[in-house]
């Protein structure tokens, strides 16, 4: 593909509410994750909450969309310079012509969970103030991040559970590529719900601990919130910066399972080839890999083989889930995100919670936070139904 | 953006696949609006299809007719899923369960609740390794998987296919959400005309608003209105005519879609 420029970029999640406060939990390996206190869940396990959601209230032009996945996304949008930069871009080329591309794997379906239990007694109702189309719905955040920048361009929701918002930059490169839009503001938003914990704990998921991502005791998943968003522009359009480059998109299945990945990681394998020869480079040139690192025990034994199998074990690589929990809808972006850091930053993540690497996982898993000219970092996103993503990311 | 339409399917309320249905959406054959009927996942082995819920259903049974009219691969061509709604019965189930103090969630009933379950199991069915985007635009899904759709064929110079679904939820949440019947399309798109090709289209996103093309027949009109994924309608109904149209779909506020059609044949 041809590169395109990411002319600015916020990141919210447990670790921070801006992208310094982020890269800085990144670089001293401080964890987010924390007991389980959401909501009335009683569950043995830790996650990775923004603990402004609960006071904040969205915007009151848009207070229909009021719930804690738009909250997240407004937290997301208000970030750094970021509304101001979409204010920029509304101007530079119209609001026709921005599209919206965000990534979600549960909207607002706590609004949903909360409301069944105030259903009416005799008649089954949802109460009266429940509103489907601005919380529930899946498109929702897309809508609301439309409205709340002023754009009128393309705009879609892409939910592929835990490789959502890696897939909307594809789908944001496509439509710029294809002429319908000239720029495009991606995002990943994914908040606390009901629904997540309690299933990834009925699957035997989720770790008891803060997770452990590539440990020989790891033990499962531990779920956090949060919110990216990038814009992304054309490089002959002269964008106002340069944050990093978008090199390279590689998506494929697993047609497996809908939610245990390829053991031999096939479809892993597959959409890092693809992302690579999207970015027309080699294995070699990659300095760093994000993994997508969920710390369940199959996750992370068939990334590494699929990653071990391409880059051999000379490619240092972490997840850095046991930094920010794993952000499924949001995990895509916020980890783009986190390659940029390292490029900007000079640094590999190392791994908070992984004591020691399983041995028999074979890649060149770094536990400790690594200072190193970075110039390229592959990222893995990979999610329930075997749809996985791979970017590449680059110095400007 | 230009691409050939390859293969067609259709299923919803009294229109039972697309040779069934073409006279009807042609407008030369009176429409009878019936129940839906919805094949078991033959593509799917027993253990799996017992698993799915309606949606999977039926994006698996109009991705099979249009694949099946194209003479394509499904395993080799990427897909695009596009559903206003998911499984509305599961999503009630679980909010039922979660609402009750034992909080019990089955794992099939959690992996069913994510939006890609039906392309989950379509890669199963048709071991097809491609990619695949599962997408959702409230009342303007179609809109979107279709402009998707189109940009892949564009830009990546490859055949894809569209399959857009919905179906209405159970109560409570029908209510809050009335959507009017089950529907679903699929569309098998290439990027160069080949013998298979039916017809044309080039598609455009236009900033004018402009009145979407409505069904003449009162009850198909109504499907196209309830119906996210009947919001299609009237391209199928100007491939079913065969003849040079252009139709204009609804998308989001401030823009429509413009297709123009033109038969190969």
């Amino acid at each position: 593909m041809r590169p395109l420029v990411i002319s600015e970029f916020s990141v919210v999640n447990s670790l921070g509410a801006d992208r310094d406060a982020v890269a800085q939990a990144l670089r001293s390996m401080r964890s987010g994750l924390a007991p389980c206190d959401f909501e009335t869940v009683r569950l043995e396990t830790s996650i990775g909450r923004v603990v402004a959601l609960d006071e904040l209230r969205v915007r009151a032009d848009l207070a229909a969309y009021d719930c804690r996945n738009n909250r997240l996304a407004q937290l997301g949008l208000e970030s750094g310079g970021f509304a101001r930069a979409a204010a920029a871009l509304r101007e530079k080329y119209g609001a026709h012509r921005v599209g919206v591309f965000v990534g979600t794997s549960t909207s607002g379906v706590l609004e949903t969970e909360l409301a069944y239990r105030r259903r009416d007694p005799t008649s089954g109702a949802l109460p009266a103030d429940y509103r489907y189309r601005e919380t529930q719905n899946t498109g929702s955040v897309a809508d609301f991040v439309r409205r709340y920048l002023g754009l009128r361009g393309p705009a879609v929701v892409i939910s592929s559970a835990c490789s959502s918002s890696a897939k909307a930059f594809g789908n944001a490169a496509r439509m710029i590529a294809a002429g319908v839009c000239d720029a495009a503001v991606v995002g990943g938003v994914d908040s606390l719900c009901l629904t997540t914990l309690h299933g990834f704990h009925s699957l035997e998921l989720t770790s008891r601990a803060p997770c452990r991502p590539f440990d020989a005791e790891r033990d499962g998943i531990s779920i956090g919130e949060g919110a990216g968003f990038a814009i992304v522009e054309k490089p002959d359009a002269r964008p106002a910066r340069a944050e990093a480059l978008l090199l390279g998109v590689g998506e494929s299945s697993d047609a497996y399972h809908m939610s245990t990945p390829h053991p031999e990681g096939l479809g892993a394998r597959t959409a890092m080839e693809r992302a690579l020869a999207s970015a027309g480079l080699a294995a070699s040139d990659v300095d760093y890999i994000n993994l997508h690192g969920t710390a369940t025990r199959t996750n992370d034994a068939s990334e590494d083989r699929a990653v071990h199998d391409l880059f051999g074990a000379r490619t240092p690589c972490s997840s850095t889930k046991g930094a920010t929990g794993h952000l499924l809808g949001a995990a895509g972006i916020t980890e783009a995100i986190v390659s940029i850091l390292a490029i900007q930053g000079g640094f590999m993540p190392g791994s908070p919670g992984t004591r020691k690497v399983d041995a028999s996982l074979k890649t060149g898993y770094l536990l400790e936070t690594r200072s190193a000219p970075v110039r390229r970092v592959l990222s893995n996103s990979f999610g329930f139904g075997g749809s996985n993503c791979s970017l590449v990311l680059g110095t400007p | 953006m230009r691409a050939y339409v390859e293969g067609i399917a259709v299923l919803g309320p009294g229109l039972p696949g697309w040779e069934a249905s073409r006279a009807v959406l042609a407008g030369t054959a009176p429409y009878r609006p019936g129940a839906a009927v919805v094949p078991p996942s033959e593509l799917l082995p027993p253990a799996e299809r017992r698993r799915t819920g309606l949606p999977v259903k039926l994006a698996l049974a109009v991705g099979r007719e249009a694949f099946l009219n194209a003479g394509r691969d499904a395993a080799t061509t990427p897909t695009v899923f596009t559903a206003s709604c998911g499984d509305g019965q599961n999503l009630h189930d679980m909010c039922e369960s979660l609402a009750s103090p034992e909080r019990e969630v089955s794992p099939t009933r959690f992996h069913n609740s994510v939006h890609n379950a039906a392309a989950g199991y379509w890669g199963i069915a048709t071991r097809s390794r491609e990619a695949s985007t599962s997408l959702c635009a409230y009342d303007a899904s179609f809109g979107a998987g279709l402009l998707e759709a189109m940009a892949q064929v564009a830009v990546d110079g490859v055949p894809v296919a569209l399959l857009a679904y919905d179906q209405p939820y159970p109560e409570p949440l029908h209510r809050a959400r009335p959507i009017g019947g089950v529907f679903a399309a699929a569309l098998v798109l290439a990027p160069e005309r080949t013998h298979r090709a039916a017809a044309a289209i080039e598609v455009a996103l236009e900033a004018e608003p402009a009145s979407p093309t409505a069904m003449s027949d009162a009850e198909l009109e109504r499907a196209r209105l309830t119906i996210p994924a009947a919001r299609g309608l009237p391209l199928l109904a100007a491939l079913a005519r065969g003849a040079e149209a252009t139709v204009v779909l609804d998308y989001l506020d401030g823009g429509r879609l413009r297709v123009a059609v033109e038969p190969c044949s």
